[in-house]
């Protein structure tokens, strides 16, 4: 699964993009966010996080599959 | 005799008569002589080759006249003939002058907008919360647009370091309070439109009834509190949300608590963020910069989407988050849908303390003690003893510092034992931010009681360098 990542987060992870290897069982969104709080603890300090899956705002209990496109969508606030 | 029945935005060209008695045995005829009585109304009710405007309706009794026989209808006498414009509700009694007519031309001149659309943002009201970097354009576009009634919220002043992004303004404006240079540029660039500005915060005191008198609000704001009240207080007003925000390279747009044709109320931003980061986590424009035509592409969205919601022409972007990378040149677009757990519209009820802007965004934890730009010159040139620890990053720090120690934010509590307890503590970043969070840690996880925040951080220092230059 690929991670397309926004703002911040990609400052967190110091890249543009994460790939989430396939071995991992990551079914849901909940999941996704476990595995990422445990590896980039300032992605859990956030607190505020979007994750979009196939363009549309995803919940925790969304399923995920290997095709999917996730987004982590950050809040901004520049003005 | 016909009577005529005159629509109140015409009434101003008729000496204020609604009904006026015209003999003549055609529209045509009465039409004519109606124009003769009252020249002025000809531009309106006449095109140059004899027809009705395409945005006046006449009808007969109760008969629309394009289902009859149009100009030629005949009219028998005691009959009622009605001039109706093509006006949504609430325009009533607003009309473009000749002069207005002539320099909307371009608008009225699109058949999807034409002067119905016009004449809508001419009777619209918008409120402009911040008239910075997306504020720019926004209110460029929005007064050259003709939005006939723009209120700005802005508390604060122009300063150089904005002039990069912030094409509202000019070199000669820099110290001028930036409600008082926008709205010299706005009148100057549309003497159509009036503009009303409150040279304050947009705060929990003033935002209820700032919010009430305006039909729609644009969020130009640059911190989160402010964008978690604005929200909130549009979600509470039932008032439109038109939302845009920057960081670095990349922009997000969407329009929140809309509501559309059948009543239904789209996402507001807690459906998207319920709660806000921790403060100085995700960093504003003066700490983790900004590229300058970034909110230039992004506040003119801003601005596209408050046309069209006013008018109602196309499909706001509701339900929908737009975001920009500048740096890949790619845009995406996200669905959004109601999360059930929004304190404001979700399931369970709000809790008083979600009120608190500034506490939950971890602003006000408890106040520290600040030192301005200006006293920390003063401190300097005193011969008193003191300590200045700079908290920004180790390349920030290499390009340009003031002498003080080095401990990067992230390294703050560990590296405590370098900050002195005997004397005074200057605690400086950027613009202030960072150095208020290092403060609040060392107070309370180390009991610190002799902290001083510089106030807008180096760049404060350097501008008031400038400034005794």
């Amino acid at each position: 699964m690929n991670i397309r990542l926004f703002g911040i987060t990609k400052d967190i992870i110091g890249a543009e993009s994460l790939q989430v290897p396939n071995d991992l069982s990551i079914h849901t969104v909940r999941d996704l966010k476990h595995w990422l709080y445990a590896k980039y603890p300032d992605i859990k300090s956030l607190k505020a996080l979007a994750v979009a899956v196939d363009h549309g705002y995803a919940e925790d209990g969304d399923k995920l599959s290997p095709g999917n496109e996730i987004a982590l969508i950050p809040p901004v606030s520049g003005g | 005799m016909a009577k005529v029945f005159i629509p109140t935005p015409l009434r101003k060209f008729t000496d204020q008569q609604s009904d006026i008695a015209i003999a003549g045995a055609t529209v045509s005829e009465i039409l004519e002589q109606l124009v003769e009585r009252f020249p002025s109304l000809k531009q309106y009710l006449i095109t140059s080759d004899g027809q009705l405007p395409p945005f006046i309706n006449v009808f007969v009794g109760e008969e629309d006249i394009r289902n009859l026989q149009r100009m030629e209808t005949e009219v028998s006498s005691d009959t009622l003939v009605s001039i109706i414009p093509a006006i949504a509700g609430g325009s009533e009694g607003v009309i473009l002058s000749k002069k207005e007519l002539a320099r909307y031309d371009r608008h009225i001149t699109i058949p999807e907008f034409g002067l119905e659309g016009q004449i809508k943002l001419k009777s619209s009201k918008v409120l402009v919360i911040g008239s910075g970097g997306l504020g720019s354009p926004l209110l460029l576009y929005l007064a050259a647009a003709g939005v006939g009634h723009i209120g700005i919220v802005d508390f604060d002043s122009v300063q150089d370091s904005n002039l990069h992004r912030q094409v509202l303004f000019g070199e000669e404006e820099v110290g001028m309070p930036k409600v008082d240079a926008a709205k010299k540029k706005l009148e100057s660039l549309n003497p159509y439109i009036t503009i009303k500005v409150y040279k304050e915060r947009f705060s929990f005191k003033n935002a209820l009834s700032l919010v009430e008198e305006y039909d729609v609000v644009a969020d130009g704001t640059d911190n989160f509190p402010t964008r978690y009240l604005v929200n909130d207080v549009c979600v509470l007003k039932g008032k439109t949300n038109i939302y845009a925000s920057i960081f670095q390279f990349e922009g997000q747009v969407s329009v929140f608590n809309f509501k559309d044709r059948d009543g239904n109320i789209g996402p507001n931003y807690r459906d998207l963020y319920e709660s806000p980061p921790p403060l100085g986590l995700v960093p504003s424009c003066a700490e983790g910069g900004v590229l300058g035509v970034l909110p230039g592409i992004i506040g003119s969205m801003q601005a596209l989407e408050v046309i069209k919601v006013i008018t109602g022409v196309g499909q706001p972007l509701s339900g929908k988050l737009f975001t920009f990378d500048a740096l890949s040149f790619s845009s995406r677009t996200f669905m959004l849908k109601k999360n059930p757990s929004n304190p404001l519209t979700g399931k369970t009820s709000i809790e008083p303390s979600l009120f608190d802007y500034e506490h939950f965004c971890g602003f006000h934890n408890h106040e520290i003690k600040e030192i301005t730009a200006e006293e920390f010159r003063c401190l300097m040139g005193s011969g008193e003893d003191y300590q200045l620890v700079d908290v920004r990053e180790a390349h920030e720090y290499y390009a340009n510092n003031l002498s003080g120690i080095l401990i990067p934010m992230g390294k703050i509590l560990n590296c405590s034992h370098q900050i002195r307890r005997d004397v005074k503590v200057i605690i400086h970043c950027k613009a202030g931010g960072r150095s208020a969070r290092a403060i609040r840690s060392l107070e309370e996880e180390k009991g610190y009681e002799n902290l001083y925040n510089l106030k807008g951080g180096i760049e404060a220092v350097m501008a008031c360098k400038l400034e005794n230059a």
